[in-house]
């Protein structure tokens, strides 16, 4: 076992499971990916019914534990709980490294976790350099800053999912049963309202297309819908100006403060590339543009570039793929 | 107390919303010649969005006669007085608390933040924090989370609906899948999403008014808590930039290149 290089490996992960009862989700997957270059790795399974997670959860390649807690107060994982529950594991196992993926729930529960162990959390991380130092884009994406986090002893981060691969299959961790450690009271789930159309996930398709102001009304939007079904594995996306519009729904949004997508190809029809929205989709494989306005900042990031009208395009790309 | 609990909320709330100085978020940032930073000096400056809307909705909670006080905070250098001037106090916070740092280049991670709002609104006896969901500079998105577990609140991150009701608030949050909704008690914290509201401008006669409001400077020496850094920042670059593309003249050629040279589609 013993190999060059691999001293980060006398580390211990634990990676908090982001689920929906059925199967882990695929961010979480890219957060085992990052943990698995610290060392060891424990998967946190918590939540209401969770056990086909926790089952699924130890057989993904790098895991070495799967701790199952199983509770009324995890259903919906509420941060609140769900950061107790994190603060007394780690109090019993001492972890060295806490971590989640950048999404709302991450989000939610890893700064608070950080904040009671007197830890400065690393947020959107998208690139592990050792154990200590990680790489997270700041001011959109406009500057990519390397930080060393030299004074606390547990490192608790968000990894930015589009940035690691997912892990496979190929694990046989032993699953335990935790221990729950109450309610924290204060919040209560009410609702979900899920999108469940049954389209590719926006954050995992191979193809995104995403829309803006160009398309100037939300029946438009339709044809971009009709496009994506033509294309396997793709997904719609919009600008923050069309969502606000109330063409689409938000969860669509892609950009700094809506989702961040790494897709093979990304087709930007009738959006402009402001700053806000190309922090959400720069690091695609290939872009490709199609505007009307020559200048449009997003012709300096697409690979592709037409210079047209997409109400022209649209039905051609159609019939073309 | 007693009065708090046979007369919820009405018109004994107070609101703090906390309020952060950053560049302008339609400045394209340079990264410093010694690349541990962007630069700053003469760059223009204005009040993080995400804040706008938690102030905002303060405001309207104010309007709605829901709450009767509002405190906006900001930890900062001598120029983050203009943020809580001309957005928060021009906008209708009723006072102000400046948690005064050495200078303007000074920068606190979100753990010190956390405790320094912690110590604040211990100072201000707050019912609910409110914040921008993240800053648009560090983009952390960790400060109010930090601050709810400090002093041990519940948090309901990334509002887009935020109804008092009786003693509870009904907030529906973004989330990576849709809506969910949450009921919240107080005193809690509450980040802001986007969705939430349309910040007001303010008008001139505010801003005059916000200049007589009371305005408070607090040093964070006298605070007690420690704002050292426990990150050390090794780099700051610009993002790797993207090979030049090239334009084509028709559908039929686009389609062709994402298909036969990128081989995409």
């Amino acid at each position: 076992m013993a190999m060059k290089g691999a001293r980060s490996l006398l580390g211990k992960a634990l990676v908090l499971i982001e689920h929906n009862n059925a199967k882990v989700s695929p961010a979480s997957l890219s957060a085992i990916t990052a943990a698995s270059k610290f060392g060891d790795i424990t998967a946190l399974v918590a939540g209401k019914g969770c056990a086909p997670v926790a089952e699924q959860a130890s057989k993904i390649a790098g895991v070495k534990a799967v701790v199952q807690v199983d509770s009324a107060e995890y259903d919906h994982l509420l941060p609140e709980n769900v950061s107790k529950l994190v603060e007394k594991l780690h109090g019993a196992e001492k972890f060295s490294h806490i971590v989640a993926a950048h999404t709302a729930f991450g989000k939610s529960v890893i700064p608070r976790v950080a904040a009671v162990s007197d830890c400065q959390p690393i947020p959107d991380v998208i690139n592990v350099v050792d154990e200590n130092t990680f790489v997270r884009p700041t001011y959109a994406g406009n500057a990519l800053a390397t930080v060393k986090s030299e004074i606390d002893p547990v490192k608790m981060l968000t990894i930015r999912p589009t940035s690691f691969d997912k892990a496979g299959d190929g694990g046989s961790a032993a699953v335990t049963n935790g221990e729950a450690c109450g309610e924290t009271g204060g919040t209560k789930w009410v609702s979900d309202e899920v999108d469940d159309s049954g389209k590719p996930d926006l954050s995992s398709a191979r193809v995104v297309v995403g829309g803006g102001r160009g398309l100037k009304s939300g029946e438009n939007f339709k044809l971009l819908f009709d496009l994506a079904d033509k294309i396997p594995n793709c997904a719609v996306g919009a600008t923050r100006a069309v969502v606000d519009a109330g063409f689409v729904p938000n969860e669509l949004q892609v950009g700094q403060t809506g989702k961040v997508v790494a897709p093979d190809l990304y087709i930007a029809m009738g959006l402009s590339g402001a700053i806000q929205h190309l922090a959400g989709m720069k690091d695609s494989k290939v872009i490709a543009c199609v505007n009307t306005d020559p200048d449009a900042p997003i012709f300096s990031v697409s690979d592709y570039g037409l210079e047209g009208d997409l109400f022209d395009a649209l039905p051609k790309l159609k019939s073309l793929v | 107390i007693f009065f708090r609990v046979f007369f919820p909320p009405f018109c004994t709330m107070r609101a703090l919303v906390a309020v952060k100085r950053v560049i302008d978020y339609t400045v394209k940032v340079r990264v410093r010649p010694d690349k541990l930073g962007v630069v700053k000096d003469n760059v223009k400056h204005s009040c993080n969005p995400f804040d706008e809307i938690a102030m905002e909705q303060a405001v309207r909670m104010k309007e709605a006669k829901l709450v009767n006080e509002i405190v906006a905070v900001s930890i900062g250098g001598p120029k983050s007085v203009e943020v809580l001037r001309g957005s928060a106090l021009a906008m209708g916070a009723d006072k102000a608390v400046h948690v005064k740092l050495a200078d303007d280049s000074v920068e606190v991670e979100p753990l010190a933040v956390a405790k320094i709002l912690k110590a604040v609104a211990e100072k201000v006896q707050p019912d609910v924090v409110l914040t921008g969901k993240q800053a648009i500079d560090d983009d952390s998105c960790a400060t109010p989370q930090m601050l709810a577990a400090l002093l041990n609140w519940p948090q309901a991150t990334f509002a887009s609906a935020i109804e008092v009701d009786g003693k509870k608030m009904n907030v529906t949050r973004e989330t990576d899948v849709g809506m969910q909704k949450l009921s919240v008690s107080f005193p809690c914290v509450l980040s802001c999403d986007l969705r939430l509201n349309e910040p007001r401008y303010a008008k001139l006669p505010e801003i005059m008014k916000a200049k007589k409001k009371p305005l408070e400077t607090l040093d964070v020496k006298d605070l007690g808590v420690d704002i050292t850094p426990r990150l050390k920042i090794i780099d700051v670059s610009d993002p790797p930039a993207r090979a030049a593309g090239i334009k084509v003249g028709s559908i039929e050629e686009l389609v062709d290149k994402l298909k036969n040279e990128a081989k995409v589609l």
